[in-house]
């Protein structure tokens, strides 16, 4: 038989191509072919069995034969109660956990009433202020049943205390409130840019979360380690998995630092990865990211529970690849990068509803979302084998691809000190900006398509029906706010900010004085007032 | 005499933190031969207006991707006025219905630009639009 090289040069004939370049979406070259030759490594070290080192094919050895990925629809909107609504619309189409979408003021740490928060308030997530709005959130949803995630930062030590003790009003323990809180600030700088103090003390708090979290919350995940915002700000999907990790293993080293064992804590790091439309490089992605921290957590760290290792995974189709363009094709876009996340064998999922870059979706929208992971999970019939694509030759080459390429990236994040080094100097932020830009380039020239945008685009749009926040909800929720402040126990709310205060400065766990400030009704912005104040403020460097 | 290279600030207000199509567009405005200043994230109209007078901006761009756009634009038009340079262009983009892109243009932004333009249309238009100001 014939080397693959000897194919290429006397069968192959490179021109019958058509004059088109064939590479992926983050723009790495593909072959025509792949064949035995281009897979290297040794079946046993780098794939072996799903369930077992390094995780390759999957980190349950009956994935979804055993049980199906969890269909979590991101949502949030106007009032809590608003948003309440949604959620048990939700959980009553079958959905089985509930993720949180918050509005800018809340993400940023400012109340309702805040000058800031004008024109933001429920705009693009739920507003909340206080643990009233959190009560709300939550009425007649038992905390205990449902798990929870819930996409925030920078606040995020004081939205989980609110949560904490909501389930505590509701005669929940702490040990058996189950949920993710997103918490990844090292993506903040590098990409979503919803930041109050500077990143160290930032990580300070995110490890105070952790710790606090093993001790009287250890069904609670922590932190959810997010390569989602990298890849929408521009990334690769190599940088998107390398900045990622590199961030995962900068949490690990603080709480290792902390004096924490690694084995206890790192089972509860959970991932949430991006999925774009190149569908076999968006399944080699998941595949290699399984690999990669399997073997880091095992040799840099000396981890020795299989579940420190296992990378596990939320992971949500690519809002930034849908168009406002003739926005039912996104219908289309969705279903098929929600297939590549169940071939990548993700644990949990949220798919875009069609109308996402027009507004937040309408309830039809959403539902459409939804059906098309129900139709994915039984009618495809995907499921009933685990790793289905693992062996293919091309599949396995662009996962040891984007491996080595990523580790690349790590090492050079290595000798620069860290991420926080890596941060401070604005090298993924860079790189981001660099490969966002290029992509837009080969967009305008056309080297890249995207259909009825730059390609068979059509003159007049059909509207489609979206969802209208209603303007006068601000003025409730400011007033709701206002009168709360009035009628609290103003000496008890001083009394437990100064707390939290003292624990910003003397390093005690600030969490056990923040569910206590938020119990006696301290709001989120106070508390972020607290670490303005203590830890100083963060401001964009602006690198363009 | 050589013309005067126009200066373009682009500014980010509101809260949101989606800043890859304002880089894009100040990376393109520069590229197009524009003096460009980037605010940053995170800007008040205040601060806005602020830097467009201090950097002498014959022009504006804004970008907001949060949903605020129907209370931040006007406001920063409204300081601008107030504070003398109400003949500096403001434009802006952003996920912004058409609807809202139609009053937009009514309170006094000269553009809107929303998903899909190409940043050559952007730095076209500023060519063919923005004037130094006097």
């Amino acid at each position: 038989m014939k080397s693959k090289q000897e194919w290429l040069e006397q069968v192959y004939n490179r021109g019958k191509e058509r004059p088109v370049r064939f590479s992926t979406l983050s723009d790495l070259e593909v072959e025509p072919l792949y064949t035995p030759e281009d897979v290297k490594g040794d079946y046993a070290a780098t794939l072996g069995y799903p369930g077992e080192f390094p995780y390759t094919r999957g980190v349950y050895e009956s994935m979804y034969r055993g049980r199906l990925w969890t269909m979590r629809q991101f949502a949030g909107f106007g009032l809590a109660e608003d948003t309440n609504r949604r959620f048990r619309f939700l959980l009553s189409q079958g959905q089985d956990g509930l993720s949180t979408a918050f509005d800018m003021p809340t993400l940023m740490g400012y109340d309702a009433d805040h000058e800031r928060s004008i024109g933001e308030v429920g705009r693009e997530g739920v507003s909340v202020t206080s643990i009233h709005d959190m009560a709300r959130l939550f009425d007649q949803i038992p905390i205990g049943k449902v798990s929870t995630s819930m996409t925030i930062n920078c606040s995020a030590s004081v939205l989980l205390a609110m949560y904490l003790v909501q389930a505590e009003r509701q005669g929940v323990p702490w040990e058996q409130v189950s949920g993710t809180i997103q918490n990844d600030m090292l993506k903040e700088y590098i990409a979503q840019k919803e930041w109050i103090c500077p990143p160290a003390p930032a990580v300070r708090i995110v490890t105070d979360m952790i710790e606090f979290c093993t001790k009287q919350a250890p069904r609670f995940h922590p932190v959810s380690i997010s390569g989602y915002h990298i890849r929408e700000a521009g990334a690769t999907a190599v940088q998107e998995l390398a900045f990622t990790i590199a961030d995962g293993l900068c949490y690990v080293q603080n709480g290792v630092e902390r004096g924490l064992d690694v084995d206890e804590f790192a089972p509860r790091l959970s991932f949430f990865w991006d999925i774009h439309s190149d569908f076999l490089e968006e399944i080699a992605k998941l595949r290699a990211g399984r690999r990669m921290w399997a073997r880091l957590m095992k040799e840099r760290f000396g981890a020795k529970n299989p579940r420190s290792m296992m990378l596990r995974t939320h992971a949500q189709t690519a809002g930034v690849s849908l168009t406002a363009q003739q926005p039912v094709n996104n219908v289309v876009r969705v279903a098929i990068q929600a297939l590549a996340g169940v071939l990548g064998g993700v644990q949990s999922m949220h798919t875009n509803s069609m109308d996402e870059t027009l507004a937040l979706p309408t309830e039809q929208a959403v539902m459409v979302a939804l059906r098309t992971q129900q139709i994915i999970a039984e009618e495809t019939g995907v499921i009933n084998t685990i790793d289905p694509l693992g062996g293919s030759y091309a599949v396995e080459a662009l996962t040891e691809r984007m491996e080595a390429d990523a580790m690349e990236y790590i090492r050079k994040i290595d000798a620069m000190g860290g991420m926080l080094r890596a941060i401070d100097v604005g090298y993924p932020q860079r790189e981001i900006a660099e490969a966002a830009f290029l992509y837009q380039r080969q967009l305008e020239q056309g080297i890249k398509t995207v259909v009825g945008v730059n390609k068979y685009s059509i003159p007049e749009e059909i509207p489609i029906e979206v969802l209208k926040i209603d303007k006068e909800l601000e003025e409730r929720q400011i007033q709701r706010v206002r009168k709360m402040k009035r009628e609290r126990d103003s000496a008890a709310v001083r009394e437990a900010l100064r707390r939290v205060a003292e624990a910003c400065r003397n390093g005690e766990n600030l969490m056990e004085p923040i569910c206590d400030a938020v119990r006696n009704d301290a709001t989120v912005g106070e508390i972020s007032d607290i670490y303005r104040a203590e830890f100083g403020v963060y401001k964009d460097p602006g690198w363009i | 005499m050589a013309e005067k290279r126009l200066r373009i600030l682009v500014a980010k207000p509101g809260l949101d933190g989606h800043d890859r199509g304002a880089k894009i567009i100040a990376r393109a405005l520069r590229d197009g031969g524009f003096e460009v200043i980037y605010t940053g994230l995170h800007q008040t109209p205040e601060m806005i207006a602020e830097a467009a007078v201090q950097e002498d901006a014959d022009a504006v761009g804004l970008s907001i991707l949060s949903g605020a756009h129907m209370t931040l634009f006007p406001e920063v038009i409204r300081l601008l006025t107030e504070k003398g340079a109400g003949d500096v262009a403001v434009f802006g983009g952003g996920i912004i219905p058409e609807e809202d892109a139609g009053k937009l243009r009514e309170l006094g932004v000269k553009a809107v630009f929303t998903p899909g333009a190409s940043t050559e249309d952007i730095v076209k238009w500023v060519r063919e639009n923005v004037r130094p100001r006097e």
